[in-house]
């Protein structure tokens, strides 16, 4: 057995597990944070994602032992952050991919939101392709990864303060000019976002 | 109450809002409202079974077979048990009897009973005070094994029926055999202008939901017992458990916690189910087992490996007049679904396509494989990549457009197939002139230089079937709701929700017909003690049965509660509406109260206000044997287009885009119905690029984890377009029909009608590796170059 200190969604903790337990085992068994999923408890998957001083990391290849006086931030600690911080129910990630329809069966969300929470984090306005490349560590087996996307650019237009381009299944039930425009005037933001000022 | 008397042609939402995409005349339904279930599932709050912790709860292990078919000689457990830690060890012959979901195929046992049958047979349980011990408790126990021969080719499973994997076994070692003829196919193909005959592959896929199979169980001092399990189909749990445990039904108690995806495959009773049941009846504590990712790769129940010979006869103008097919079916160790899959391999064929001419012979063996069961598009994936890349063929072969082919045969809606299945609603031409708008069809197919090109397919699927799998007269959904005076209503209802939404689904529902905020109405689900019996998450049945169930319910309940308030305000009934959250008269509109206060007014009135609802299907399908199996009360329809490109170097294809159609009747939430229509196509593009449920000659499977099998990543996922088509059903709720499996068949099919476009190969086998794809560059190249070289 090794005693560990933890920062765990600000909180600090002093918890004792096996010398071989991996941060998953300690946060799922030993501090009943079960938001944390193992898929597959082998790195493949990304289920168990969380963040490890702001950093996305795969807490079942991660020896808990490692994680000494280090920040843990899991699905649990964003709703409480974001209060904590002055704003109000979830964190803008958690609250678009629940408004988009990205969470279905939801197992792989807690990993997906966190890796997207990080990506916002170090890059306020990424375009699809960086989103895509920012989240390819997490599988998920349920959506085909189109409303995820479309939660993470929602987050993204809450945050600049304009409309959303509109969603794939909307912009095809409504007219084609003006699905372009809004996806034109959304992309424009987001570029004038990442200009320097 | 079957839907046939609540609803009939002349529905009361027929009219309501055709064409209108924003569904102006429902409050709730059609319009893309949150899940009940979101903010749970997005906070990390919403529990899976695995994040369940009972005191005192051991954890178990299962010990599986390395042969991939042997007899057992001797099991001896005796060092496993007097490990330190470990508090029971099981073997077959302590859960002897056998189970199946089907009833008449009931060949499973949860511990192997004399033999093992695939590479991974559960021989033995442990239940230990962790898993550790239990792990090192699984290397203690010796099994003496005397290896048979392992059958893992089909051909020869249907060839040798010695030695039989089953002993019992009548067939050998076949499994089912189905062939149905309907009219007279050797005529018409011998007198069409054209006759095409083709072989095709499919090899084998998997499920691959991100959670892994989970159960806990709790025996109490009464004599109850309580199953927590992953699975999709509580009720048929519960049934098995019974018969396996030998308990009294009701003594069982499972439940459903949320579910980390399925895909159907949790469907089938699980061998960890019965193995946490009795450990826990042994040992006195509650006992978890979580398969590892491994494990599920091995329990599989995936899509069966199909080898399938058809032949397409048709007249010149493209009419189909006879279609043959021959289909060999590798089923794998056991039965599971396969006798329903034998039948669909044939009998979901027959639309949207009309051909007055058809015969199927399908075959399922078994082999010393993991058994295969239902996958997404259960038996129908298989064959329609078969026909719809033949029906590419024939286009070609008399040079019409491939989407028109597909017109000039269109079944028509209201209609019936070959097979003897009523055709309700059908918008499949709509979905042709959508796929063909939004792909840029007309201006780009063909047009797109050598190396890129677009494909089109189409494809029939069922809104559930009308036949339970145990044969009973009673509801298949059914529906309790419970009203009380804080203006609150709780809905009852074993509907599985998988993640597909069918909780919200009901609360919509009852949201609607209350004139309530969807948030006001709590869902109580698939805990078999609370909630009235439902035959789950399977055939795509949830919308449209459970959604008929809750219609009658919510209707039954909104009766009593105007009749109560047009006694309190002495007015005719039909002038007591109840919406937006307030109940009020439609002719002196000043009248108005709350949903709580008419709550509270009915509650003085008539009782405790609740009401039951409950939904069948009527009499359907064709007057023969089998000829229910596929009958469904309504079909849907999808056609895809897909964009892909070929590298000729590498024989690396990239699919960029795949344009679904999907005629789902109404949608009920347009979002969730794009959710379902898009992961239909990105599993069913994984599925023709990258997925393979391989297992070699040893009987092992080729990889599994979810690295090696490769289920596709963010950036691995083409676009996807959702084009949501509603042929409002006259018998689906508010004209609802499925979305969750159909929008997966054409994918397949369509990929290959790509890759011709693009480079004028045909590829027939799955799954279109770069190997494949050069060799078939290669044959390609090979028969032009005489010509080639007679033009020089």
């Amino acid at each position: 057995m090794r005693v560990l200190n933890l920062l765990i969604n600000g909180d600090r903790v002093e918890v004792a597990a096996p010398e071989h337990w991996t941060l998953l085992e300690v946060l799922r068994y030993e501090l009943g944070l079960t938001g944390s999923k193992q898929g597959c408890d082998k790195g493949d998957c990304g289920a168990c994602t969380v963040l490890l001083d702001g950093k996305p990391v795969l807490a079942c290849l991660t020896l808990a032992a490692l994680c000494e006086g280090r920040a843990v931030t899991t699905i649990e600690g964003l709703l409480p952050a974001h209060v904590k911080a002055g704003g109000t129910g979830p964190d803008p990630v958690q609250a678009a991919f629940d408004e988009c329809g990205a969470l279905q069966c939801g197992f792989c969300q807690p990993g997906m939101m966190l890796s997207a929470r990080a990506l916002l984090d170090r890059n306020a306005c990424p375009t699809r392709a960086e989103i895509k490349d920012a989240l390819a560590g997490n599988l998920c087996r349920c959506t085909g990864y189109t409303q995820i996307f479309e939660a993470v650019e929602l987050a993204i237009a809450r945050r600049i303060g304009i409309e959303p381009a509109p969603r794939a299944w909307e912009a095809q039930r409504m007219p084609a000019d003006e699905a372009e425009r809004r996806a034109r005037e959304f992309a424009e933001a987001r570029e004038r976002q990442k200009e320097p000022r | 109450m079957a839907a046939r008397d609540l609803h009939g042609i002349g529905a009361p939402w027929g009219d309501r809002s055709p064409g209108d995409p924003e569904n102006r005349a429902f409050e709730v339904i059609g319009k893309p409202h949150r899940k009940v279930d979101g903010l749970a599932k997005a906070t990390g709050r919403a529990q899976y079974t695995d994040d369940l912790v009972l005191p005192g709860m051991l954890h178990a292990k299962t010990l599986r077979s390395p042969h991939a078919h042997a007899r057992i000689v001797a099991i001896d457990t005796t060092r496993a048990q007097a490990l330190p830690g470990v508090h029971a060890v099981i073997t077959g012959r302590d859960l002897p009897i056998q189970y199946g979901v089907i009833p008449w195929t009931q060949d499973e046992n949860a511990l192997a009973v004399d033999k093992v049958r695939f590479v991974g047979d559960a021989v033995a349980a442990v239940a230990a005070v962790d898993e550790d011990t239990a792990n090192a408790a699984l290397k203690l126990i010796r099994v003496e094994y005397e290896p048979l021969h392992a059958f893992l080719d089909p051909e020869e499973s249907l060839a040798r029926s010695e030695p039989r994997i089953h002993d019992d076994s009548k067939t050998g070692n076949v499994s089912k055999h189905v062939r149905l003829d309907f009219g007279d196919v050797e005529t018409a193909l011998a007198s069409a202008d054209v006759v095409l005959e083709g072989d095709y592959v499919f090899h084998g896929t998997t499920h691959a939901a991100i959670e892994p199979h989970c159960a806990l169980a709790q025996w109490s001092a009464e004599g109850l017992l309580t199953v927590w399990s992953s699975t999709q189909i509580t009720h048929y749990v519960q049934r098995a458990l019974a018969k396996v445990l030998e308990l009294p039904i009701h003594k069982i108690r499972v439940i459903q916690p949320a579910l980390g995806g399925a895909f159907g495959g949790k469907s089938d009773p699980f061998s960890l189910e019965f193995c946490v049941a009795k450990l826990a009846m042994l040992t006195g504590r509650p006992v978890k087992m979580l398969y590892t990712r491994e494990e599920v790769f091995y329990c599989h129940r995936g899509r069966h490996p199909m080898q399938l010979h058809y032949r397409t006869g048709a007249s010149k103008d493209g009419k189909i007049a006879a279609v043959d097919a021959k289909i060999l079916i590798d089923g794998g160790a056991y039965s599971s679904f396969g006798l329903v899959t034998t039948y669909y391999a044939g009998q979901l064929l027959t639309g949207p396509y009309h051909f007055p001419n058809y015969r199927f012979d399908s075959t399922r063996v078994f082999t010393n494989k993991p058994p295969c069961g239902p996958k997404r598009g259960h038996g129908s994936v298989q064959p329609r990549f078969a026909f719809e890349v033949q029906l590419d063929e024939l286009a070609e072969r008399i040079a019409l457009d491939p989407i028109e082919l597909r017109r000039r045969n269109f079944q028509g809606d209201f209609t019936r197939t070959v097979n003897g299945q009523r055709i309700t609603s059908n918008g499949f031409l709509a979905c042709l002139d959508e796929v063909e708008r939004a792909s840029g069809w007309r201006a780009r197919r063909g047009k797109l230089g050598f190396g890129r090109g677009l494909g089109v397919a189409g494809s029939m699927s069922i809104s559930g079937t009308n036949y339970p799998v145990y044969p009973n007269k009673m509801p298949q959904a059914g529906i309790q709701l419970a009203a009380e005076r804080s203006g609150r209503v709780t809905v009852f209802t074993g509907g599985n929700d998988i993640g597909q939404g069918s909780n919200s689904v009901v609360a919509y529902v009852v949201a609607e017909e209350l004139g309530m905020d969807v948030a006001d109405v709590r869902v109580v689900a698939a805990d078999t003690d609370l909630v009235p019996v439902d035959l789950g998450a399977y055939s795509s049945r949830v919308t449209f049965m459970v959604g008929n169930a809750t219609i009658d319910a919510a209707r039954k309940l909104r009766a009593s509660i105007v009749l109560a308030i047009a006694k309190e305000w002495q007015v005719d009934a039909a002038r007591v509406r109840m919406a937006n959250g307030r109940v009020f008269d439609t002719e002196s509109t000043e009248r108005s109260i709350t949903t709580a206060e008419a709550f509270q007014i009915a509650e003085a009135h008539c009782d405790t206000l609740g009401s039951t609802g409950s939904y069948n299907t009527p009499t359907l399908g064709g007057d023969y044997r089998g000829g229910t199996i596929g009958a469904s009360p309504a079909y849907s329809f999808t056609a895809h287009v897909v964009e892909a490109s070929v590298d000729v170097e590498t024989g690396r294809i990239t699919c960029h885009a795949v344009w679904i159609a999907h005629d789902c009747g109404r949608a009920l939430n347009p979002m969730l119905v794009a959710g379902q229509m898009e992961g239909s196509a990105y599993m069913g593009i994984a599925e023709a690029l990258l997925e393979e449920h391989g297992v070699n000659r040893f009987g092992l499977h080729a990889g599994p984890s979810l690295l090696d099998y490769r289920i596709p990543t963010s950036v691995d996922t083409p676009e996807l377009a959702a084009l949501i088509v509603e042929s409002l059903d006259p018998e689906g709720p508010y004209g609802a029909k499925e979305a969750g499996e159909g929008p997966l068949h054409p994918s397949l099919p369509a990929l290959s009608n790509a890759i011709f476009d693009a480079v004028g190969v045909r590829l027939r086998e799955l799954p279109f590796t770069p190997a494949k794809v050069l060799r078939a560059l290669a044959e390609k190249d090979a028969r032009s170059a005489p010509v080639a070289r007679g033009r020089a």
